[in-house]
């Protein structure tokens, strides 16, 4: 049961960070498909930030110093790294579709081409395979919470809560969770998220009232590159153990999914995300899976296929849209390129 | 009413716009490679310009000098058939990212939908017993059928579009990874995976392999072309492959064959339909105004499917034609990965202005780098990849060389408007 929660995090979080990417410039008026593209991007960064690391002999110098703790800092770093990596590269989606009036999904769908070509490319002449890893170790060694960093030896029982949230962990998920609630309180709460907002809405009405809507729509499309630059490098520290290939098994385009299903919305983001984690986690690992603890693999001895539990997620994902897509609302502005002489 | 000019023709300027874009992307490329070339020291200013010039002419190369080591250019006839052999997925899935684009209605499905086409084409194709059935109508039969799944999972989204309002990028993402993990499930139950050639594990029969199911000592097992002494022959199964139509001797030595030429067909058959049919007409009138075209009389829910269903049919077909050419051979564990080809038809769709017969064209193109992309790799020591980059900046071009066109058009129509001209210019600025 705790891995099962720990597990669910792990997919989880990834989703609804980059989900609330889209929702970040989305709501200022700008259709974001090029998440998946932004993700990879970040993901191909903070690896090569961490390698740079290596190079440099800081991890070692960590390892030897005996307190692991300080790792979480270089985890930190690597993943600002990524921020601001993701951020450059949504720039190119915010000059077409803000400057130059371009079709979003085009440019969006553009992106998501480059930057896996632009990574593989460079990994492959860098690294002389498909696959860029970490010189030495892997993200288990270097930067897995674990019972022994809390001062804890192996035979420690740590219980339900301990397991499920202490042991085995990674700072992303935390890092994550608390930068959601910051944003999502950023962007309903703020002067500047409520103006943001307002662009994507009713552009024509906020610039009467003072504000400057394209600069409104940079900073939505510059914060949800940021977003989701992390987003990639926490699936690449969590799900790819820290390597980068030019893919992030469609992560980005299934967030877009959790950021509709979610109505635009953080809390039922969240929600989608957490429910969506839950499904992949069952689908990865049903077939080891003691849910109450009894030592009976409930799911396995069903005997379904592995295929089924695999489409699970998906499934799912579109009877829930089903059943909710008659109140979806999008932002009103979306995708349309801000006209100031329209009204 | 003045005729336009060659240069001011709609037709030419769209053409223009696409060719300054392919040129852009082109340099674009070429500057990655210099730079790489020069923070990168185990490439020379040689390696350089080999890197460049087979980016352009790679599909003229011969391979190197074996004394000199430099590069040798000329028509090579296994590349330039080889182009044309692998332009025909991407014209087809091209094809119908254009066809729903259209309709108002972006199919990034097409990796899906080809995978139910490919799905369908093999067990039908393997399934039919040749030794009853002839085996061109088997191909037909199978060619039809993977059309035939492709249409219907097409069909998915585009219900849920115009039944639950379903976003249809969404639903076709899910429909995509749903459609990787049904035919890993369909092919891991069935009895087409390659038992009979030892090193082949995870792959299925090739369609040009001929397969008897064949009864040894009173077990039903299957054999090759040589069947084992004492065995009774039930069926034959398999042996069928795309005609070559002639293009293996015009193009010695490389893959293309008749699936060519029907893509080409389908191209230009469905550029009839668009432009001079009354449910073309419709298809596109949905795409320009869902709404307006309700008013108008036209039912816009049965439209949307039925083009997602036509798209779904290109994109069955790639797969179909792909798996009948005989030659190539499908890894049934796709669960993980959907097909790059589905992705790659939305590049040659919009390089191609959605126009059914500039995706010949650009799918011809996109090929075309993609075979310079492998010299790059097999001769130098960049890769494949840096195609991709041009393709993608030229995506990116063109996200904005419409908005170029109509800029242009807007100049030119200042400069005409004339008090007789007037009406006209606001007739179309309500159309527009």
């Amino acid at each position: 049961m705790a891995f099962l929660v720990r597990q669910t995090l792990v997919y989880a979080i990834p989703l609804m960070i980059v989900a609330l990417a889209g929702v970040f410039s989305e709501r200022s008026g700008i259709i974001n498909l090029a998440l998946e593209g932004m993700m990879i991007f970040g993901a191909f960064i903070g690896v090569t930030c961490m390698n740079v690391m290596v190079g440099l002999g800081w991890f070692d110098a960590v390892k030897a110093s005996g307190n692991m703790w300080t790792m979480q800092w270089l985890l930190l770093l690597a993943m600002m790294v990524s921020a601001v990596a993701g951020c450059v590269f949504s720039l190119l989606l915010a000059f077409a579709a803000i400057n130059l009036k371009a079709d979003q999904t085009i440019g969006g769908t553009a992106l998501n081409m480059l930057a896996p070509a632009i990574v593989l490319f460079l990994v492959r002449i860098t690294a002389k395979q498909n696959n860029l890893l970490l010189a030495s170790g892997d993200s288990a060694t270097w930067f897995m919470i674990k019972k022994s960093m809390w001062g804890f030896d192996k035979s420690y029982k740590f219980g339900f809560f301990g397991d499920a949230f202490l042991n085995k962990v990674y700072l992303t998920t935390y890092f994550c969770i608390i930068l959601f609630i910051i944003m999502s309180v950023f962007l309903y709460k703020t002067r500047f998220g409520i103006r943001l907002r307002s662009c994507g809405e009713n552009p024509q009405a906020s610039a009467s009232l003072g504000i400057n809507v394209n600069k409104m729509r940079y900073a939505g499309v510059m914060i949800s590159g940021a977003l989701a630059g992390l987003g990639g490098c926490v699936f690449a520290v969590t799900t790819a153990n820290a390597s980068a290939n030019g893919d992030v098994a469609g992560f980005g385009f299934l967030a877009l999914a959790v950021m509709i299903f979610g109505n635009w919305k953080p809390l039922p983001i969240a929600g989608g995300a957490l429910l969506f984690g839950l499904f992949k986690c069952i689908a990865a690992s049903y077939n080891t899976l003691d849910v109450n603890g009894d030592g009976v693999y409930a799911l396995a001895s069903i005997g379904l296929d592995s295929n089924f539990y695999r489409m699970l997620p998906y499934l799912i994902t579109l009877i829930v849209l089903a059943f909710t897509s008659k109140s979806s609302r999008a932002p009103k502005a979306e995708g349309i390129p801000y006209d100031p002489g329209k009204r | 009413m003045k005729k336009d000019s060659f240069f001011q023709k709609d037709g030419v300027k769209t053409l223009l716009a696409s060719l300054i874009s392919i040129l852009i992307g082109m340099l674009s490329g070429v500057v990655v490679i210099i730079i790489v070339g020069i923070f990168n020291e185990s490439i020379s200013a040689g390696g350089i310009w080999d890197g460049i010039r087979l980016v352009f002419l790679g599909i003229f190369n011969k391979a190197r000098d074996a004394a000199t080591g430099t590069l040798m250019f000329g028509f090579n006839p296994t590349y330039m058939g080889n182009m044309l052999f692998r332009a025909m997925p991407l014209i087809l899935t091209g094809l119908s990212v254009a066809i729903a684009y259209k309709t108002g209605l972006f199919n990034i499905g097409a990796p899906g939908q080809y995978l139910a086409g490919t799905c369908a084409t093999l067990f039908l194709a393997l399934s039919i017993p040749t030794s009853s059935v002839p085996a061109w109508l088997v191909w037909l039969i199978a060619f039809l059928g993977g059309m035939l799944a492709g249409a219907l999972w097409g069909c998915i989204p585009g219900l849920l579009k115009s039944l639950l309002n379903i976003n249809e990028v969404i639903a076709c993402i899910m429909t995509n990874w749903l459609s990787a993990s049904l035919v890993t499930w369909f092919f891991d139950m069935s009895s087409l995976k390659n038992v009979l050639e030892g090193t082949k594990t995870g792959y299925i029969y090739k369609t040009s392999m001929v397969i008897n199911d064949v009864i040894v000592d009173g077990v039903q097992t299957v054999a090759g072309s040589s069947i084992p002494e004492g065995a009774t022959v039930l069926a034959t199964r398999g042996g069928v492959a795309t005609s070559k139509m002639g293009l293996d001797i015009l193009f010695k030595g490389s893959q293309v064959n008749g699936g060519f030429i029907v893509a080409v067909l389908l191209a230009i058959l469905f550029y009839v339909i668009m432009e001079k049919t009354t449910l073309g007409y419709q298809l596109k009138a949905c795409g320009s105004n869902r709404f307006a075209a309700k008013y108008a009389g036209i039912q816009d829910r049965r439209n949307i499917v039925l083009s997602m269903a036509l798209a779904g049919a290109m994109a069955g077909a790639a797969g179909s034609l792909y798996s009948l050419s005989g030659n190539t051979e499908f890894f049934w564990t796709t669960y993980q990965s959907l097909p790059a080809v589905g992705f790659t038809g939305i590049a040659v769709a919009l390089l191609a202005m959605n126009n059914p017969i500039g995706v010949i064209f650009s799918g011809i193109f996109m090929s075309y780098l993609n075979i310079n992309g492998q010299q790059l790799t097999n001769l130098t020591a960049y890769n494949e990849y840096i195609t991709d980059v041009i393709i993608a900046v030229i995506v990116y071009l063109s996200a904005f060389s419409l908005i170029v066109k109509t800029w242009l058009n807007h100049k030119r129509k200042k400069k005409t408007v004339s008090p007789a001209g007037g009406a006209a210019a606001h007739k179309e600025e309500v159309q527009g």
